[in-house]
């Protein structure tokens, strides 16, 4: 199965779009494009513009100019229909931890308007597959990292979104961990869900099918690991991902 | 230059070290790799005497962590994992404050954070609060050296920090051992246990291994077979192809090549790509690889 094919229509349409604060200019006409079921790794060194992206994107920030459509709908005036269309998850804030796992289930599936009968049947069927049946009326802040990540991520596809955002979501984890996280976010693609996620672990990047990587606000490089790998010469992504910051200085 | 002994410490019912037993030499960078929780910041926080310990000892140039805390104090540097310099103060007046904390003079030590400060001195004037995240790194780094301390932990200082930005780091890093300065440095990326001279293992508060970064990749016994999969989109249902296989134990990404073990020593590369090719798999590269840390991470943690 071919999940890059550039005759499908994109999920997200990014054009041309500009974000100024002032007389700083954080994306400078960023364009790309990110197909259904598709991985697509977004790279940058701290400061390059990418949260700033992800915020806009994902309904939360207003563009300065350009165009930005996700899942359909447009980023300046439907700014809430794209936040029921997404999921979110970032390493630094997903669940409630002083709430227990079950609550912070009926929660999220509250915020989404998920129906009593469908919470109930996801409830059991995810945590079945996290193996957390047991836990279900433990509180999350007790759980170990790993297993609120994999909870997290759960959470944020829960109500079937079209694309899922990922900001740095393994940090931290031991290996094994990270590796079972990726199996998650693998099948999910599969279902047909999109990623859109950041990381700086550069054999993630390696994970996904498309990477764009930027520097000081624009988008400098966006292509498959392979493809990128062959273009700037290197055996790894972090190759290319040193030698592109190299070239900018 | 550091001595740990059966260094033990809980917090209520938690065990964050359960008998941590390690020597630092003089002049090395010694990292210690763990995930989250592992006890890195506990062990950190007793040596720099921020925590008193349970049971076990813990010395500094011979200098006991509890007993000769104010000593101590004097002769280490720290970086503590959560950027912990004074917003409100300037980049120059936070190096001051640190300088004259310890009886001393920016002047004095300038020499050793020359290259570093270099880098930031154009800002001095700027509040620490409103710089980016690598230049409070260099900041913070700086602040920690200003007092020629013999010793410098550095608590994760690469986490969250993009590939480049951790590669400078290591290059300083790499500048200040060669001035003599013994290192303790944590992180929880894997790779960069090779840029340290000896590296100690951490899970759960305990030690999974201690040696030089070779010898630890050398301790992987078993055979390990890498998997190219050409077309990667093919590469989510290779790994899962790989899972069935007869024989095999553990099977994991790493970048863009799979690694995979066995339970038989007999199943080679012809067997492997034999039984992907039966699978439809045609266009893959299978060839017997060495391991690397993350590997041996992995199969110390599955042990214990």
């Amino acid at each position: 199965m071919d999940r890059i094919n550039p005759e499908r229509t994109p999920i997200i349409k990014v054009e041309n779009l500009v974000k100024k604060f002032g007389s700083f200019v954080a994306d400078d006409n960023l364009t790309f494009n990110v197909y259904p079921g598709e991985i697509f790794g977004f790279l940058g060194a701290n400061g390059a513009g990418k949260t700033t992206a992800i915020r806009m994107i994902c309904g939360l920030l207003e563009p300065t100019s350009g165009r930005l459509e996700v899942a359909g709908y447009d980023g300046y005036h439907e700014r809430e229909k794209i936040k029921r269309n997404i999921g979110y998850m970032s390493q630094k804030f997903s669940l409630y931890e002083d709430l227990t796992i079950y609550e912070n289930i009926r929660l999220f599936a509250g915020i989404y308007g998920i129906s009593r009968k469908v919470r109930l049947e996801k409830t059991d069927e995810m945590l079945k597959k996290l193996q957390l049946e047991e836990s279900r009326n433990k509180l999350v802040g007790g759980l170990p990292l790993g297993w609120k990540q994999k909870l997290a991520f759960s959470l944020a596809i829960f109500h079937h979104p079209k694309v899922v955002f990922l900001d740095e979501p393994s940090g931290g984890v031991d290996p094994l961990t990270r590796r079972t996280f990726w199996d998650l976010i693998n099948e999910a693609a599969h279902q047909g869900i999109t990623i859109f996620v950041t990381t700086h672990y550069m054999d993630e990047a390696e994970y996904c099918d498309r990477v764009a990587i930027m520097s000081e606000g624009k988008i400098v490089a966006l292509d498959t690991p392979a493809a990128l790998k062959a273009k700037y010469q290197a055996d790894s992504m972090d190759g290319v991902f040193l030698k592109i910051a190299r070239n900018k200085e | 230059m550091i001595r740990i002994g059966n260094l033990e410490k809980s917090y209520g019912e938690q065990k964050a070290l359960k008998g941590i037993t390690l020597d630092v030499e003089n002049g090395e960078i010694f990292g210690l790799i763990g995930p989250d929780g592992a006890g890195k910041t506990t062990l950190m926080r007793i040596l720099v005497t921020l925590l008193l310990p349970d049971k076990g000892f813990a010395t500094i140039n011979g200098l006991d962590v509890v007993a000769d805390f104010r000593k101590i104090r004097t002769m280490v540097g720290y970086m503590p994992g959560r950027f912990s310099l004074y917003q409100d103060l300037t980049v120059a007046e936070n190096l001051q404050f640190f300088a004259t904390v310890f009886g001393g003079t920016v002047e004095a030590n300038y020499h050793l954070i020359k290259d570093i400060y270099g880098q930031i001195e154009p800002f001095r004037n700027r509040l620490a609060g409103k710089l980016s995240g690598g230049m409070k790194q260099k900041l913070a780094l700086s602040c920690s050296l200003i007092h020629a301390p013999k010793v410098l932990i550095l608590d994760e200082p690469t986490t969250g920090v993009d590939a480049v930005s951790r590669k400078e780091f290591w290059e300083m890093l790499n500048n200040l051992r060669h001035k003599g300065i013994t290192i303790l440095v944590s992180t929880p990326y894997m790779d960069e246990a090779n840029l340290c001279d000896r590296v100690a293992l951490l899970q759960n508060g305990s030690i999974l291994s201690i040696d030089t970064p070779a010898k630890i990749n050398a301790s992987f016994k078993r055979k390990m077979l890498g998997v190219k999969v050409v077309n990667t989109s093919q590469r989510y249902g290779c790994v899962n192809l790989l899972k069935e296989m007869k024989g095999v134990d553990s099977v994991f990404s790493f970048g863009d090549v799979i690694h995979v073990t066995f339970h038989h020593a007999d199943i080679d590369e012809i067997i492997v790509r034999e039984y992907l090719f039966g699978k439809g798999q045609q266009d893959v590269l299978v060839e017997e690889i060495s391991a690397g840390i993350e590997d041996v991470f992995m199969e110390l943690m599955q042990k214990n």
